[in-house]
């Protein structure tokens, strides 16, 4: 099913908000949504989770208008993994995955032996099997982050929509996580995410929009998309773009004060350390 | 730490099965206590019609005693359930919105411009109304309820008429006077059979329509936003609550003044015990709270017999050290 905007704009009443966004992404396809800080990359995902009514614009679902469509059958189709989830109940882990569920039933029907197993193989794939009878207020933020990618899986969606999901993850199961996401693209679901690391973009988005500002200022396949000039323009800081000599893929690296420091002097490596 | 299995349509159906035996038990405790004694062949007797006596103790005062106590019981902790649920703060009780501060002042006004008895539950009734639509008004900007709002306003708002309160019973009669207190002090009265029959009709409907949300309630648990990302259609579920809770909750002050604590602690003490899943939760305070409720009644009117004591103090007194020792053993769970 794919998730296409157009013309997307929203203004919170506080200032700041989004306006005139294209995306589309197509089953099988990993869409990265980048920009600093108050870029608009949340809103943008609220609005495309249909949470928040665009103002202008419009969000299609496999081409049916998002605002055609009830709640609960937009969480049929889209399943969010939010920034910070909150938990405002003393469930477990595994509760909090069944609630993934939720859309599916009907009335005050408890959950079937087939949810069930769809929940315990959702926190299989998350590697948070362990967790599942623990109260969510004893995890620890990345293992709180595993069980809500969990949920949105036992919600079956063929849409996921990812804002930061890794943020608090350890090096391992980052790399896990994403290439659950990437195997779960490759089943035929689309999947957008919000990213801060430009690196993890690089490996693992097949096209990249960058935002600045509310709005669009590149868009594109990722390598053609994360070069020097945009980043630099759109973070508003220097930024070294390299290809990793292992895997190919594009390496960002920030360039610190101390970097540039010794570029403008013209000194491009550190001298070398005094000897005793 | 215990860990606790999702929740099942059986152990649902086990618990709360174990709750009506419970109430059942309480109700008939409420029959066989009382200021005078009535032993087991006097009931007999007093079925067959052999004991007119024991018939009318049984009958006439004990049974709508008892009934009363265990709709308005079910009534306030499914009241406070559910606000419980929809303001995602188990500190919640049946009076925090202000509904209860509106009969309050409906029934007081009432009571000092001299209307007949059988008007004052009317005016409470409708002082709760009005007060139940201005809150919701102050509440809702662009369409939306904030839950915040309504908290802030429904605490206001009982401060005030708290205030209004005192005025009157400064310029009420000494006569008045004792009537206020008397209305406002919660008790169980003594209802008719329509009267309360209508009462557990919109109780049970109530329950009925809550656990149809039951499973939004438990989204609602990952916040408005988690909830909505989950199909809820959360200003629906919102509003809805916020009514029928307060209607329950209106009903409940104008007919049995202020009867605290089972609202706050029936619906803490079950999710403590089993769980936050409010297709188990909300159903079994219903039940919980009729017995409880039934219970207190009991010993507000064994204790010092034949005089009573106010069946809010028996609810505070019990209930309140019982829920600190369980809050103690069990505090980590929350």
């Amino acid at each position: 099913m794919t998730l296409s905007a157009r013309e997307l704009g929203f203004r919170y009443p506080s200032g700041g908000g989004v306006e005139a966004l294209d995306l589309d992404v197509a089953p099988g396809e990993i869409v990265g949504i980048l920009g600093p800080n108050g870029s608009g990359k949340s809103t943008l995902v609220r609005l495309l989770s249909g949470v928040l009514p665009p103002a202008t614009g419009e969000v299609r679902l496999g081409g049916v208008p998002l605002g055609a469509l009830s709640r609960r059958e937009i969480a049929r189709r889209v399943a969010v993994v939010p920034q910070e989830p909150s938990f405002e109940l003393p469930f477990t882990a595994l509760e909090i995955v069944l609630l993934g569920r939720h859309p599916h039933l009907a009335g005050i029907a408890f959950e079937a032996a087939s949810d069930l197993e769809a929940a315990r193989a959702a926190l299989a794939r998350v590697d948070a099997s362990a967790l599942a009878e623990r109260p969510v207020g004893s995890l620890s933020a990345g293992e709180r982050q595993r069980v809500m990618v969990a949920r949105a899986l036992a919600q079956s969606t063929p849409v996921l929509l990812l804002d930061e999901p890794s943020s608090f993850l350890d090096l391992r199961h980052q790399v896990e996580l994403f290439d659950l996401v990437r195997a779960l693209a490759a089943e035929g679901r689309a999947v957008a995410a919000v990213l801060h690391d430009l690196n993890l973009a690089a490996e693992y988005c097949d096209r990249v929009v960058l935002l600045a500002d509310g709005r669009t200022a590149a868009a594109g396949p990722t390598a053609a998309t994360l070069t020097y000039a945009h980043l630099t323009r759109v973070y508003g800081t220097e930024v070294y773009v390299d290809v990793n000599d292992l895997t190919g893929t594009l390496v960002v690296t920030p360039l610190s004060g101390r970097a540039r420091a010794r570029l403008a002097a013209d000194s491009p490596r550190p001298p070398a350390a005094p000897r005793a | 730490m215990r860990a606790r299995p999702p929740l099942t349509r059986r152990r649902a159906a086990a618990v709360l099965g174990l709750l009506a035996l419970a109430t059942g038990l309480a109700l008939l405790a409420g029959l066989a206590g009382g200021a005078a004694r009535l032993p087991v062949a006097r009931w007999l007797a007093a079925w067959s019609g052999g004991d007119p006596f024991a018939r009318s103790v049984l009958l006439e005062i004990r049974l709508p005693r008892a009934f009363g106590a265990a709709v308005l019981g079910g009534a306030l902790a499914l009241a406070g359930g559910a606000f419980q649920a929809l303001l995602r703060n188990p500190l919640a009780d049946p009076y925090v919105l202000g509904v209860s501060g509106g009969a309050a002042l409906g029934g007081v006004l009432a009571l000092v411009a001299g209307a007949p008895a059988g008007a004052v539950p009317v005016a409470a009734f409708a002082g709760a109304l009005a007060t139940l639509i201005l809150v919701e008004r102050i509440a809702t900007t662009d369409g939306r309820l904030s839950v915040y709002t309504l908290l802030l306003t429904g605490a206001i708002f009982n401060a005030f008429a708290a205030a209004v309160l005192f005025f009157l019973q400064s310029v009420a009669s000494l006569e008045q006077l004792h009537s206020i207190v008397f209305f406002l002090m919660g008790r169980i009265p003594t209802l008719g059979g329509p009267r309360l029959a209508g009462l557990a009709g919109v109780a049970l409907a109530v329950a009925a329509v809550l656990a149809f949300r039951a499973r939004a309630f438990n989204a609602l648990g990952l916040g408005e936003e988690g909830a909505l990302q989950l199909g809820v259609d959360v200003e629906r579920l919102k509003r809805e609550t916020y009514v029928l809770g307060s209607l329950l909750t209106a009903l409940a002050v104008a007919h049995a003044g202020m009867i605290g604590f089972v609202g706050l602690v029936v619906p803490h003490l079950l999710r403590l015990l089993f769980g936050p899943d409010h297709r188990l939760l909300l159903p079994a305070s219903l039940l919980g709270g009729a017995a409880f409720l039934v219970l207190s009644d009991l010993a507000a009117r064994t204790l010092v017999a034949p005089r009573e004591l106010p069946v809010g103090v028996v609810t505070a007194l019990v209930g309140g050290p019982f829920f600190l020792l369980l809050l103690r053993r069990r505090g980590s769970r929350v």
